[in-house]
Formats: C-alpha cells, sequence, structure tokens
C-alpha cells in the first residue's frame, strides 16, 4: 500500500510541535545552516577547487530537485543562470504568494514551521551571495505574516541572520512584503514589480530574465516557498542520497493539496512518481475514495491552470521497456505516477501539485464557468487579448450556465482560448485558456447540450426558432466565424 | 476631521522604508498599514503616502485600484470574506454567502462586497484563499475559518454584532 513520505512536513503536524525557533533547534533545527557554513572548499578530481557556496550551487543541481511552485524547473539550473559578474546585488525572493485555486502547501509550511522555510532561504541566500531577501506573501494570509516575522526576529536573535552569521563574516536581512490579493502576483516578474511598489504587471522575456534583470533591475533569485525548504534537506542528505527519494529526473517528495469530491481532502507528503493519481484519490492512506454512490467524472491534476483530465482516459507513455529501449506504453488515468513528467507527457501539467476531484454529480459547464470567472477576475490588464478575452470566456460560461447558452458556444469558447495563449506577456494567457480548451474538448457533448437545450428553450418563449439578430449574444457569437 | 497619522504608526512605517533599497517598494505596506488603521484608504492618505515615498499620488493611487484588498470607502466591523473559486464552490459557498446576506438583509444575488447600514459587517465573495482542503473557507477579518457550515456561520454573525 503506498504511504506519504514525510520530509518537509515531518515536525509541522505532530503534537506540541509550534513555530517557535526553541521547539524548531529542539527538532534539529538550523543544524543544515551550521553545517553548510562550517564546510570546507571542495577538491574536485581534476584538481580544481570549488567554494562551499559553489558546492551547494552544485549539489542543489545534483540533487535534481525541480521548483515547486507550478513550472517544474530545475532549481540548480535557475540559479546558474544568476549574473554572478554584473557586480549588482544580487537578491532572492521567496514566492510564498500561494494562490492557484486548488493549492494549500505552502500554508501549512508559513503557518507550522516558519523557521523550516527560513533555515531553507538562508542556505540559498548564502549560496547565490545574496545579501537581501524577501519573503513575498500573500496579502490574505495576515496572521503567517506576523508568524514570520516572529521568527525572523528569533533567527536574527540567535545569530542566524543579520551581520556576521555564525561568525563566518557573513551579512544576510530577510524582510517580509506583504501582497494585497492579485493573483498575478505568482507570476514572477508581477511579484518583482509588485516590489517594487507597482501594479504587478508582468515583465516581458526577454530582456526581463530574473536571473539578469530581476527585482531593481538586478540579479535576482525566485524560489517558491517549498522548494527552498527542500535545500535544507539536500544539505542534510546530501544530493545522492536526496535524489534517491521519488523517481529519476523526478526527485524529492512534493505536497500535494487534495481536494474536492473525496472523502478525505488534504495535503499529502510523496516521493515523486511512487504514488498514482489513483491511489492519491482512492487509497485510505490519501484521498480515501469518492463521496458514497459517487464515480469519477474529471481530475483537475496541477491546479486550476492545468488542463482537465477524463476519467477512463489512456494515455501513451514513454518508458523504458525490459531491452532498455524507450517505447510507448499505454497508461490509464488512475495508474499515472503522479510526478512531473508523466503529466506532461499525459498532455497536462502536475503544476503546484493541486489535485481536484470532481465526481458525476458536477456539471462540467458549471465547473467551467466558475474557474472562468477567477481568470477573468485576475487578470492584470495589461494585454489586451488576456483582458478582453478572459472576460470573453467568463460572459460565455456564465450564460451556458445560467439558461442562455447557445449550442455555437463550444466553438467559441474555444476559438478565443486559441487566441489568448501564446499571445501574451506572460503565462497567465495559457492558464486562462487550457481549462477551456480541454473542458470543451473533453466533455464537449455537455457544452452543446447545455447550449441547444437552452437555444430551444429561448425559442420557445420567443416564438422564434433562432435568437433574433440584435440579441447581443449574436455579436460576439459572430466572432467563431472567421 | 483632518487627517493625521499617529506618531507611533509614522514611526513604524518609517522603520519599514529601511527594508527597500528602494522607498517606492514600500507603497504596499504604508497602504495595509493604513488601512488597518483607518479602515480604508482615503485620498488624504494617498497623498500622505506619496509624499513620504517621494512620489505622486497616481504612483500610489494607481495601487488602490489595482490590488482587491484596498478599499476606498470604509468597510463593515466584521468583514466577512467567503471564497468563491472552485473547490470551495464545491462545497457549498455560494449558499453560505447567500446565507450570510440573507441573515443580514442583504442582496443574496448582487455580486459586490456589500456593508450593512449599521456598518456591523461587510459580506464579500473573494478568489481562493488557499486552503482548498478545508473547503468551504470564510476570512473573518484576520481569521480563518474552516469547513464553515451553517451553524458556524451563524456563530460567526453572532459574534460580530458583538464587534
Amino acid at each position: 500500500m503506498p504511504e506519504p513520505f514525510k520530509l518537509i512536513l515531518k515536525n509541522l503536524d505532530e503534537p506540541g510541535f509550534t513555530p517557535d525557533i526553541g521547539c524548531y533547534q529542539r527538532h534539529g533545527g538550523y543544524e543544515a545552516l551550521k553545517r553548510a557554513l562550517a564546510m570546507p572548499a571542495r577538491d574536485l578530481p581534476d584538481g580544481k577547487k570549488l567554494s562551499p557556496q559553489e558546492a551547494l550551487r552544485e549539489d542543489v543541481k545534483a540533487s535534481g530537485l525541480r521548483g515547486r511552485g507550478g513550472a517544474g524547473f530545475s532549481a540548480g539550473l535557475k540559479w546558474s543562470f544568476v549574473d554572478r559578474r554584473s557586480g549588482k546585488p544580487i537578491y532572492l525572493i521567496c514566492n510564498a504568494d500561494e494562490s492557484e485555486p486548488g493549492t494549500f502547501k505552502d500554508r501549512q509550511i508559513l503557518h507550522k514551521d516558519p523557521h523550516q522555510l527560513i533555515e531553507g532561504m538562508i542556505l540559498s541566500c548564502w549560496a547565490n551571495d545574496v545579501k537581501l531577501a524577501y519573503i513575498y506573501i500573500r496579502g490574505e494570509m495576515p496572521v503567517a505574516a506576523k508568524l514570520l516575522n516572529q521568527a525572523l526576529k528569533e533567527a536574527r536573535a540567535a545569530g542566524f541572520l543579520g551581520k556576521n552569521i555564525l561568525g563566518t563574516g557573513y551579512d544576510l536581512e530577510i524582510h517580509v512584503h506583504r501582497g494585497a490579493g492579485a493573483y498575478i502576483c505568482g507570476e514572477e516578474t508581477g511579484l518583482i514589480e509588485s516590489l517594487e511598489g507597482k501594479r504587478a504587471y508582468p515583465r516581458i522575456k526577454p530582456p526581463y530574465f530574473p536571473a539578469v534583470l530581476g527585482l531593481y533591475m538586478c540579479p535576482t533569485i525566485v524560489n517558491n516557498v517549498e522548494t527552498l525548504c527542500h535545500v535544507k534537506h539536500i544539505v542534510l542528505m546530501g544530493p545522492t542520497e536526496y535524489a534517491k527519494l521519488g523517481t529519476p529526473n523526478n526527485t524529492g517528495t512534493r505536497i500535494v493539496s487534495l481536494s474536492g469530491d473525496v472523502q478525505k481532502p488534504g495535503y499529502y507528503e510523496i516521493q515523486v512518481g511512487r504514488v498514482t493519481l489513483g491511489e492519491l484519490i482512492f487509497d485510505p492512506n490519501f484521498g480515501g475514495g469518492l463521496k458514497p454512490g459517487r464515480t469519477l467524472k474529471a481530475i483537475i491534476p496541477g491546479g486550476s491552470s492545468s488542463k482537465v483530465l477524463k476519467a477512463g482516459e489512456v494515455f501513451k507513455l514513454n518508458r523504458k521497456g525490459a531491452d532498455g529501449q524507450m517505447a510507448k506504453v499505454d497508461v490509464s488515468l488512475l495508474d499515472l505516477p503522479y510526478d512531473f513528467d508523466s503529466l506532461q507527457q499525459a498532455g497536462t501539467m502536475s503544476g503546484s501539485s493541486a489535485v481536484i476531484v470532481l465526481d458525476d454529480s458536477r456539471s462540467m459547464v458549471q465547473t467551467l464557468g466558475n474557474l472562468s470567472e477567477f481568470y477573468a477576475h485576475e487578470s492584470c490588464g495589461q494585454c489586451t487579448p488576456c483582458r478582453e478575452g478572459a472576460l470573453w470566456l467568463s460572459k460565455a460560461t456564465h450564460r451556458l450556465s445560467h439558461g442562455e447558452g447557445r449550442k455555437a458556444d463550444a466553438d467559441y469558447l474555444t476559438h478565443i482560448a486559441q487566441n489568448i495563449q501564446g499571445r501574451t506577456i506572460c503565462a497567465f494567457g495559457e492558464a486562462a485558456a487550457w481549462p477551456v480548451l480541454s473542458f470543451v474538448k473533453k466533455f464537449r457533448d455537455e457544452f452543446e447540450a447545455q447550449g441547444a437545450a437552452d437555444e430551444a428553450a429561448h425559442a420557445k418563449s420567443q416564438g422564434t426558432s433562432s435568437p433574433k439578430s440584435s440579441d447581443p449574444r449574436s455579436a460576439a457569437g459572430s466572432l467563431q466565424t472567421h | 476631521m483632518s487627517f493625521s497619522v499617529p506618531a507611533s504608526l509614522e514611526a513604524e512605517l518609517d522603520e519599514l522604508t529601511t527594508h527597500y533599497p528602494v522607498k517606492r517598494s514600500a507603497s504596499l505596506m504604508f497602504l495595509h498599514a493604513l488601512q488597518e488603521h483607518f479602515g480604508y484608504i482615503s485620498k488624504d492618505a494617498v497623498e500622505w503616502t506619496a509624499r513620504k515615498l517621494g512620489l505622486q499620488p497616481i504612483n500610489v493611487y494607481e495601487l488602490v485600484t489595482f490590488y482587491p484588498m484596498f478599499r476606498q470607502e470604509p468597510l463593515g466591523k466584521t468583514h466577512i470574506k467567503v471564497c468563491r473559486t472552485l473547490s470551495c464552490s464545491l462545497a457549498g459557498s455560494a449558499e453560505l454567502r447567500e446565507r450570510f446576506c440573507t441573515r443580514l438583509g442583504l442582496d443574496p444575488h448582487a455580486h459586490a462586497a456589500q456593508t450593512t447600514p449599521d456598518g456591523q459587517f461587510t459580506v464579500e465573495f473573494v478568489e481562493c484563499l488557499a486552503s482548498c482542503g478545508t473547503a468551504p473557507v470564510v476570512l473573518v477579518n484576520e481569521d480563518l475559518h474552516h469547513k464553515v457550515g451553517t451553524a458556524e456561520a451563524d456563530a460567526i454573525l453572532k459574534q460580530g454584532q458583538k464587534a
């Protein structure tokens, strides 16, 4: 039977574990920091020497750690892109703006084990010669912001933060910065703009890659809360041992946020790829199955922006056969290992590892309506296709959910979504478009049936066979014809 | 009444400004602190922030209109934010919000934030509060309430009457 594996979550739900530094240190806290800062330079086989900081950067690369915020990009590689020759200060920002619908993992760390994040951050800052760092936390988490400020104060008093950390001559300051309710601040360049005191309009890349032109146009690292926590464990375990957790190219553990129509919603830490989607939903150690008498309809596997998966789907995955050759193998939805690569091969993503389960009592039309309203509300408004398109998507799904739909709305929705994706500065365009494209593609019959039923009801009440041309809905609908 | 920021709050904000190499970065933190103190962001608060940070008022005002948490009018003493997004919606957050509105004599179908005439309550639908595993969730001022059913909803209202 698959079991949760607690690395990041090891202490935080233990009875008696409190967020103060005393308790954290009684559980081995700040030992990784002490160990790293005492590390000697590392001799390489070719006679070169790595400074202890360079060695940690190499270890993070070797650990295979991939970003836990959504993109799943190699953390070590991200660090390696940092421009270290510009002479400008290097900044590190912890992205604690957890707001992808379905995700509630960072919340646990921030509220219950803030020192784990701070230790991971200090290590990451030290490895990257960072002297000033920020925790950008969601405005809607005021309690966590206070806890973090308290934890930072304790860390300063204990000599882990501030001037001359542990007598090594290394100085670092970390400050908490609160957001104010805008989802787009989770996008790293939007977050940087917000931290500069501006509207969170994402920057165009190139040239504004944070590793080169980030905060105040200086090299900047933006890492997710959970990602930074892992750095501590890479130091303690060593990269080789760490990489034995999980599966090749999908190393370590991940905290999965499970919500929707399951018996036991909650956050579950797993070894990446060692537990399947089916086990996450049905195993008593995880979701514990669906509500009584219900069957599975769909899974949103990686936060609301990921493409929906339909019950019964079978995917072609690349697998190494007995002969060592890669071959395409059929894998059904519930047998998909929950990791970065398998979900990508299934045409979606593990994103922020938020799994939302939908059972047969749910209308896919209503569900998409809920999500599209979110994206319409959260578009920052900078790029026209997204600002206008996200609103059109929301209006069309809204009318379908309120008895005013049209049969052609399925095509209309697809058409708009296709004209948003790839035409915006940041990935929000894709985030708004992907749910629409996948819902309509995989549940087309539901959308068409709803539209047809609404048209029929409309015709009956109007005594005509089709909506009048003066109907404002027709004007919007005409977009689909060209 | 003229606008005046207490000396202790101003000192706190001056200290905050030192957290950033560029003063403008402190804008959001200023607005949070002023909103907490005054209950909303007035035109005076915008101008005061701009003066303190060496900005034009528009630089601050455009933040107030962009970030959903900032308010330009006073709100109720108990601010009830009901999560609207998917997992909470699946768990009945629309019905929950309707219950709050109906019990408070507010329009259950209006979408925007509504405040009771006596200034005790504001009810608002907000986007994902990042606690989908304990849906439906409601943020009451600073406190997050989990798995809010009708009994807890009524308890929140009862508590708010005393505020």
